[in-house]
């Protein structure tokens, strides 16, 4: 019993390690700051998800104690992660990153359409926007 | 074997911490930076849950989640201090 939680714990252990890694490696390669923050959230959130299941699976299975707070820190990682995720992309967005090797923007026209506090305009595009879709 | 396993892994965690210390250092731009500084939060977050495996005590669990909330806590106000120049601000119309 004991060999096979020993198993399943290296198992993810391992598993954490190799996504930490291959997050880094995209913040390291990546040509802009959309693709890194892409990298940097989603495969960091997993790493971090496999190590601290693999954490509780240790305190549960060697020292038969139900650690709550590591689950509430899983829970806390995966509702925090995508948001501010999304805070980064939309902050480096308005700071004036450019996208690299992409010549199109539709967010520009839709953030001048809005700014310009015309609704007839407004309503327009958006009856654009539902025919291309 | 689960040391074995721990001390590997909390060397693959430090190899990738060094990697983003090298963006945050060259990263072209600020919020290159700050993506990267998101990054090393949550790295350090795995590095604590490791060090609890190895030496096996349960003491360090507060300080993984209250590093979590900080971290958010200073990446959220990096982002507003991105986009609006201030951090708090007084006006609510967005």
């Amino acid at each position: 019993m004991i060999e096979i939680a020993n198993i399943i714990i290296v198992l993810f252990i391992i598993l954490g390690a190799f996504f930490h890694l291959i997050a880094a490696l995209g913040v390291l390669r990546l040509p802009d700051v959309y693709t890194r923050n892409h990298a940097a959230s989603k495969a960091a959130t997993l790493g971090v998800l496999c190590i601290l299941l693999a954490t509780f699976f240790y305190f549960y299975f060697h020292e038969s104690e139900f650690n709550t707070r590591v689950l509430l820190c899983i829970v806390f990682m995966f509702l925090t992660a995508p948001v501010a995720g999304h805070l980064l992309g939309r902050a480096a967005y308005h700071h004036g990153v450019k996208m690299e090797g992409s010549k199109v923007d539709e967010y520009e026209e839709y953030i001048k359409v809005k700014k310009s506090n015309e609704p007839k305009k407004y309503e327009a595009y958006k009856k654009k926007l539902e025919k291309n879709l | 074997m689960i040391q074995t396993a721990v001390t590997i892994a909390i060397i693959c965690l430090a190899l990738s911490m060094l990697a983003l210390v090298y963006r945050i250092i060259k990263g072209p731009t600020l919020p290159d930076r700050i993506v990267a500084l998101d990054a090393v939060g949550v790295n350090i977050v795995g590095i604590v849950a490791l060090i609890c495996i190895k030496v096996d005590t349960t003491a360090y669990v507060e300080f993984i989640l209250l590093f979590g909330i900080l971290a958010f806590i200073g990446t959220v106000a990096f982002s507003k201090y991105l986009e609006k120049g201030v951090i708090i601000d007084h006006d609510r119309d967005r």
